[in-house]
């Protein structure tokens, strides 16, 4: 179903919906077992957060920030056509607003996230 | 009434049951996530730095407090329910009849194993000698 092609905008909403939500799934996995390690095994916790801290984990944390992020702004598009559905008109528009505030908020997140990588 | 735009969100059904409860548990999970998530990620992916914090960090600074252990095990409870329900309508769109079953047992079993672990470890973690 996710590589039947149905329609534009509304169909990539939907998608990326999905898969950043299958995403954040596998990340809360995670970070369930090493939250609790840090009562289990605080030496493990720590060589955890040693990864999570290393530039691939930086990489990692930015793209779980992304996923969040986007999951976050269009379930409110969701939210707001499903209980104003004079706004499913504009579901393109909500979705371009989207992009926007996720490229104001997103970008200064992923250079506090980043720098450390370039000894920032 | 006809469907004439495409939408992420699937519509909302039309009589009452689990279906229709469910269908609201989504949204309003949804909403509370969309502040307790973006917070979480905010204070301790940004304001924060991984590289900081060790275990020690967890006992010592963010749950030296009884507001931010509640805090994320109401985000942990949060995020199971809406975890669950959510990849239940993946699974519902790519599996049927008794697979579907199977592998949604798998997933409340895997949303329960979550929640233990994750209660147990900000229910017992030792508090900081005062």
């Amino acid at each position: 179903m996710l590589i039947r092609y149905r329609g534009r905008e509304g169909m990539l909403a939907w998608a990326f919906h999905r898969i950043s939500g299958v995403a954040i799934w596998v990340f809360v996995i995670f970070h369930v077992i090493d939250i609790f390690l840090s009562g289990a095994n605080p030496g493990a916790y720590d060589t955890v957060l040693q990864i999570y801290a290393s530039p691939l984990g930086r990489i990692g944390e930015t793209l779980l920030g992304a996923a969040l992020l986007y999951h976050a702004l269009n379930g409110l598009r969701i939210i707001v056509m499903d209980f104003w559905p004079v706004f499913t008109r504009y579901h393109r528009q909500l979705w371009y607003l989207n992009w926007a505030l996720f490229t104001i908020v997103g970008l200064p997140v992923a250079f506090v996230i980043l720098k450390p990588i370039f000894g920032g | 009434m006809t469907q004439r735009y495409s939408r992420s969100g699937s519509v909302r059904p039309t009589r009452q049951g689990s279906e229709r409860t469910i269908w609201y548990l989504m949204r309003l999970t949804g909403l509370a996530l969309f502040v307790l998530s973006l917070s979480h990620f905010l204070i301790l992916h940004v304001l924060y730095d991984p590289k900081d914090q060790t275990a020690a960090f967890i006992a010592n600074v963010r749950w030296s407090s009884l507001f931010w252990r509640a805090n994320d095990w109401l985000f942990l409870t949060v995020v199971i329910v809406h975890a669950v329900l959510g990849i239940r309508i993946v699974v519902g769109d790519y599996f049927k009849g008794r697979t579907r079953t199977a592998v949604m047992t798998f997933f409340y079993l895997l949303g329960l194993s979550l929640f233990a672990f994750g209660t147990i470890v900000v229910a017992t973690l030792p508090q900081p000698p005062a």
